[in-house]
């Protein structure tokens, strides 16, 4: 049941391009065509599912507040009591989290994509050139750091053990990425359908583009009572 | 109160001044860690997984326009840089370059090449608005939408529907939309072919700058039909097939067509046909190559490429 939650919660209550606004850089940028799009979508899925993974496992050992922290132990060997102290109740996440996040994410995907490009040239093709293109865009460090929001006190996955938490920041990842592909693969047929239409000189190309977003984004509020009426339905 | 005050009493300063040593050697630590650990696989990475690419890739791709519009066969110019190096195909197909291009990638390659032939396309209709149409076409203004109708308004099913496609289809800005009808701009048109692709109604081809006479028509209606919906179709009438020299015209399912093998332009046909369905380019292309010298010679390159005559 917490799993269709999550998938019509980041999918259509919560899209990342029409209710976030995050990612419009490569929404508009490579919603041109549906083969460039579905590539493009491919490779957000892809990349947004491995941060969530790393960037939980980083957040979880190097980060977070607690005993299984890398730097308590650390901080416990030195003899620092009052560091050690502070990394057990308040942990590193007020200074490190987003620099560490866009460090790790930025040198995965060039990781990722030096190994593609040498054992699968299909793969490389589909997704190679629009890899470096969303090194750290705005989706995919957004779908980290708002994992990072549900491991707060109060949140969802506080009191989850690692393993848990875990496979349910990848989800999001996923699902959050499945949400964009296929925003991305409406806002293409729609672009396409535009291209040879007859438009006024000034709305040709992105400002039609953005509006017809802004009017996807109003439809999609009709989303929002989904996971209320789920929840009152399903239990 | 002055700036730093405010600044070292609010949350963020008093954060670090209690915790600064111990927390700012763990941060450096952690991002000296995770960075020198990513510099170090990424490193490993691009030796482990490097791909041997040639040279001469890289300096062919240069060479070409970039334009990545597909008339040599290949998908974009990086892939015919690809194949070329590969020895896969001829290194004259690429249309926008022409010679001059096939000479440098001939140069990079370290071969010879032949001497491209200078194509352009032309239009296989004189159509236009000269021919009704049969309803109002109220659809997506693209030729190849409103082919899907009814073979399109017009009441001529092979003639040109005259809705811009081509005009958008070209990446050189060579056709534009004159009475109805898709004139081409010579002086750009690179032969890339766009157009041919793009026209529902197979009304572009592109022919050889050396061959100057060009039936304007493709229909294969009998001529009694074409004779009541089009002021300039070819009727099947045969006077060109009689008037040619060379044997080089014949009239093939009711519409006059030129072999260009035997074609030696000298423009009996033009003169025979009875609807001016013929017609010849020498005088438009001759004119067009003095006005280019004479702008060259005034040293005016707006001159040059001066639009619709």
């Amino acid at each position: 049941m917490e799993l269709l939650y999550i998938i019509v919660g980041l999918v259509f209550v919560n899209n990342f391009v029409l209710a976030q606004f995050l990612g419009l850089c490569p929404f508009i940028g490579v919603s041109k065509k549906s083969s460039d799009a579905f590539g493009m979508g491919l490779a957000v899925i892809f990349v947004m599912a491995m941060a969530s993974f790393f960037t939980f496992t980083i957040n979880e050992f190097f980060i977070r507040a607690g005993g299984q922290n890398v730097f308590y132990s650390l901080a416990g060997t030195l003899g620092h009591a009052k560091a050690q102290k502070f990394i057990h109740e308040k942990g590193l996440s007020e200074v490190l989290t987003t620099g560490v996040f866009i460090l790790v994410i930025a040198g995965f995907v060039q990781f990722i994509e030096l190994v593609i490009r040498k054992t699968s040239r299909g793969l490389y093709d589909a997704l190679g050139i629009y890899l470096p293109l969303i090194t750290t865009n705005c989706t995919v460090l957004g779908v980290t750091l708002l994992n990072m929001k549900n491991l707060q006190p109060g949140g969802d996955w506080t009191k989850m053990a690692f393993g848990e938490g875990l496979l349910w920041a990848t989800l999001s990842g996923l699902f959050a990425g499945v949400g964009f592909s296929m925003v991305m693969m409406l806002m293409s047929g729609i672009r396409e359908r535009l291209a040879v239409s007859k438009l006024p000189k000034a709305f040709q190309g992105a400002p039609i583009a953005f509006i017809c977003t802004g009017m996807m984004a109003l439809a999609f509020l009709g989303f929002t009572g989904m996971i209320g009426g789920l929840k009152a339905n399903l239990g | 109160m002055n700036l730093t005050s405010i600044l070292l009493a609010s949350d963020a300063m008093s954060f670090f001044k209690e915790n600064t040593p111990a927390i700012l050697i763990c941060a450096v630590l952690l991002l000296v860690v995770i960075g020198g650990g990513f510099g170090a696989i990424l490193a490993y990475a691009a030796k482990k997984f490097h791909v041997e690419q040639d040279p001469r890739v890289e300096q062919i791709t240069a060479a070409l326009p970039g334009a990545n519009c597909g008339s040599c066969g290949m998908p974009g110019c990086g892939g015919y840089a690809e194949a070329i190096v590969k020895g896969e195909v001829e290194l004259n197909l690429c249309a926008p370059g022409g010679s001059k291009v096939a000479q440098m990638v001939a140069k990079i390659m370290g071969k010879e090449v032949a001497e491209a032939d200078k194509r352009y396309s032309v239009l296989l209709c004189k159509g236009g608005n000269k021919v009704a149409g049969k309803f109002d076409y109220a659809g997506v203004s693209d030729c190849r939408a409103a082919a899907l109708l009814l073979l399109g308004d017009k009441v001529c099913q092979y003639g040109c529907l005259g809705l811009d496609t081509c005009e958008r289809a070209c990446p050189f800005n060579a056709i534009v939309m004159k009475d109805g009808l898709p004139f081409v701009i010579e002086e750009r048109c690179t032969s890339c072919g766009a157009c041919v692709k793009a026209c529902p109604k197979d009304l572009f081809a592109l022919v050889s700058e050396k061959k100057t006479v060009v039936v304007g028509c493709q229909s294969h209606d009998p001529g009694k039909v074409v004779n009541k919906i089009c002021p300039v179709g070819c009727i099947a009438c045969k006077a060109c097939e009689k008037a040619c020299p060379v044997d080089a015209i014949h009239v093939i399912d009711n519409l006059a067509v030129i072999d260009y093998e035997k074609c030696k332009n000298c423009g009996l046909c033009v003169k025979a046909c009875p609807k001016s369905t013929i017609y010849n380019m020498r005088k438009t292309r001759k004119e067009r190559a003095e006005r280019a010298i004479q702008a060259e010679a005034a040293g005016d390159k707006e001159a040059a490429h001066c639009c619709v005559s």
